[in-house]
């Protein structure tokens, strides 16, 4: 199966690895997927207190290139949105965006459900309900 | 200079060697003839270089020429062996011994066997791959017609103690099979020695051409016969209809020449360069050898690199043709199951990598794999999540992972 392009920059030029402080209260951080099953993406967004929107975003992603090329993409999006910006990032985005196969779909699944995990631990930490999901 | 990327999957299928190729091209051209004409001289051309070929490839595996029954490949030979001694036997039982390491041409041919009717029993392999001789024999039972268990395994080449599981079969009155297509032509394999009725094998995995095979089937002490599977012109003594490939069998033939000429040699040279791929990937920290390192193919190394995923890891040894057990290289999303059948965690499983070596790897190549293989681990921890737990102690078995 042939990767697209953009599938292989963001696997050989990936952006935004590491790690965020997880017990600071202005990072959320989402680990999903597991290792049996091949994919595990742990996204963290850092939120301006001030000014409610994403200052930072960091990934680390065990999984194919689809997997990291998803989580890559997502903090590269994630980086300067507010929150409400951000629950909007559909996983269809991602797949358009990398030009996914359909047996890679799940990644993107992943991906959006990663970012999903972040906000909703930024929520939690900060006194606010988690949001259902959608 | 390197000629990359590097072939490292001869388990999937070998190059073929170019004195392979030389035998053949006559008989694409001038020499056309079929085999099964016997009106004229084009024909017995054909028949006659069939005949020579026959020879060529019993002598490799201790066989008589009569006893090679040509097929398309080791998968027909598997379905031809197993569904034909079903058939042939029936009326003496209806059960059949396996193992579920097996390659899928017998294990779905034993599942088509269980829809005709019959049963099968699917043994469980130990850690290291190997068959439990005592679990074979409690599995035999009075009306067990066939045990077939392969010779090496094409995910993590282990051998399987031949000798010992023929002779526990023909003790209890069964046949005995086996599915050599890893093993024939890497390794000695003599059917009389060994004690094997059936065997499965095929030319493209031992540097001949693609589409052609062969099941042994015995002649004498016992004489085994097996139901064809396809109805036409009672080619290869009434066992397989179809005119045969007869550029496919000259090269097959040349091959199996080939093999036993140079086995010997070949195999000392590529052990020593799969044991220093194997010595160098295995000192990576939480780098895992799959299955028996000592009953091995000299060829395979099949290494688990936990917490990286293995198409991932492909992708970074991209200048590497090899394979990995991980699911995302198959369609199912299911990693492997040879693997998982070692009792190994899916996690160690979607972490493999299968190297194969041939007879045209260089040590140029396997010094490059060593490093290219080195690099991208290294890379691919730095971006994954479970390394980094690993790193700081924590037990990934804690987590409560959310399944998808």
């Amino acid at each position: 199966m042939a990767y697209s392009e953009k599938v292989i920059d963001h696997y050989s030029n990936p952006r935004n690895i590491g790690t965020l402080d997880k017990n600071s209260s202005t990072v959320g951080t989402g680990l999903v997927g597991a290792p049996e099953c091949g994919d595990v993406m742990r996204l963290q967004i850092e939120v301006d207190d001030e000014t409610g929107t994403i200052r930072d975003a960091k990934f680390k992603t065990f999984g194919c290139g689809s997997a990291i090329a998803s989580s890559s993409l997502a903090t590269e999006w994630l980086k300067g949105k507010s929150i409400d910006e951000a629950m909007k990032i559909d996983n269809m985005d991602i797949v358009e965006e990398l030009a996914l196969p359909p047996v890679k779909i799940h990644c993107s699944v992943l991906a959006e459900d990663a970012i999903k995990a972040a906000i909703n631990d930024y929520r939690v930490k900060n006194g606010l309900p988690p949001i259902e999901k959608i | 200079m390197l000629n990359l990327p590097i072939y490292l999957d001869n388990n999937a299928t070998t190059p073929m060697d170019p004195r392979v190729l030389e035998a053949m091209m006559p008989y694409f051209t001038n020499q056309f003839g079929n085999a099964a004409s016997r009106s004229h001289s084009f024909g017995w051309a054909a028949e006659e270089a069939v005949d020579y070929a026959r020879e060529q490839i019993a002598s490799l595996i201790g066989a008589n020429a009569k006893e090679i029954i040509f097929t398309s490949g080791a998968t027909e030979s598997d379905n031809l062996g197993i569904k034909g001694v079903f058939e042939m036997y029936g009326e003496k039982g209806k059960h059949i011994v396996t193992l579920n390491t097996e390659h899928k041409a017998v294990l779905d041919a034993c599942k088509h066997v269980e829809k005709m009717g019959g049963e099968v029993t699917c043994l469980s392999v130990q850690e290291d791959g190997l068959l439990d001789l005592a679990a074979l024999e409690a599995a035999i039972r009075p009306d067990t017609i066939l045990v077939c268990v392969m010779y090496a395994n094409n995910e993590i080449g282990v051998i399987q103690p031949i000798k010992e599981i023929a002779a526990i079969a023909h003790k209890h009155g069964a046949l005995f099979m086996t599915d050599g297509t890893q093993a024939v032509g890497k390794i000695p394999v003599n059917v009389i020695e060994d004690g094997i009725d059936l065997m499965a094998f095929s030319a493209h995995k031992m540097y001949g051409p693609k589409g052609v095979g062969a099941l042994y089937v015995r002649r004498k002490n016992p004489r085994v016969k097996v139901t064809a599977q396809m109805d036409g012109g009672g080619h290869e003594r009434g066992m397989r209809s179809g005119t045969l490939n007869v550029p496919g069998i000259v090269g097959f033939g040349r091959a199996c020449e080939l093999c036993r000429l140079e086995m010997a040699e070949d195999s000392k040279r590529i052990v020593a360069l799969r044991n220093k791929l194997e010595t160098e990937l295995l000192k990576i920290e939480e780098a895992y050898l799959n299955g028996s390192k000592e009953h091995r193919l000299p060829h395979v190394a099949n290494i688990s690199f936990k917490y990286v995923e293995g198409e991932g890891l492909m992708m970074g040894v991209k200048d590497l043709a090899v394979s990995s057990g991980s699911a995302c290289t198959s369609a199912s999303l299911e990693p492997s199951y040879v693997l998982k059948n070692l009792g190994l965690d899916d996690e160690l499983a979607h972490s493999s990598l299968r190297f194969g070596l041939s007879r045209f790897t260089k040590e140029e190549e396997i010094d490059f794999a060593i490093s290219h293989v080195k690099e991208a681990v290294e890379k691919l921890r730095d971006m994954s999540p479970l390394w980094e737990m690993f790193k700081e102690g924590i037990d990934l078995k804690s987590i409560e992972w959310s399944e998808h």
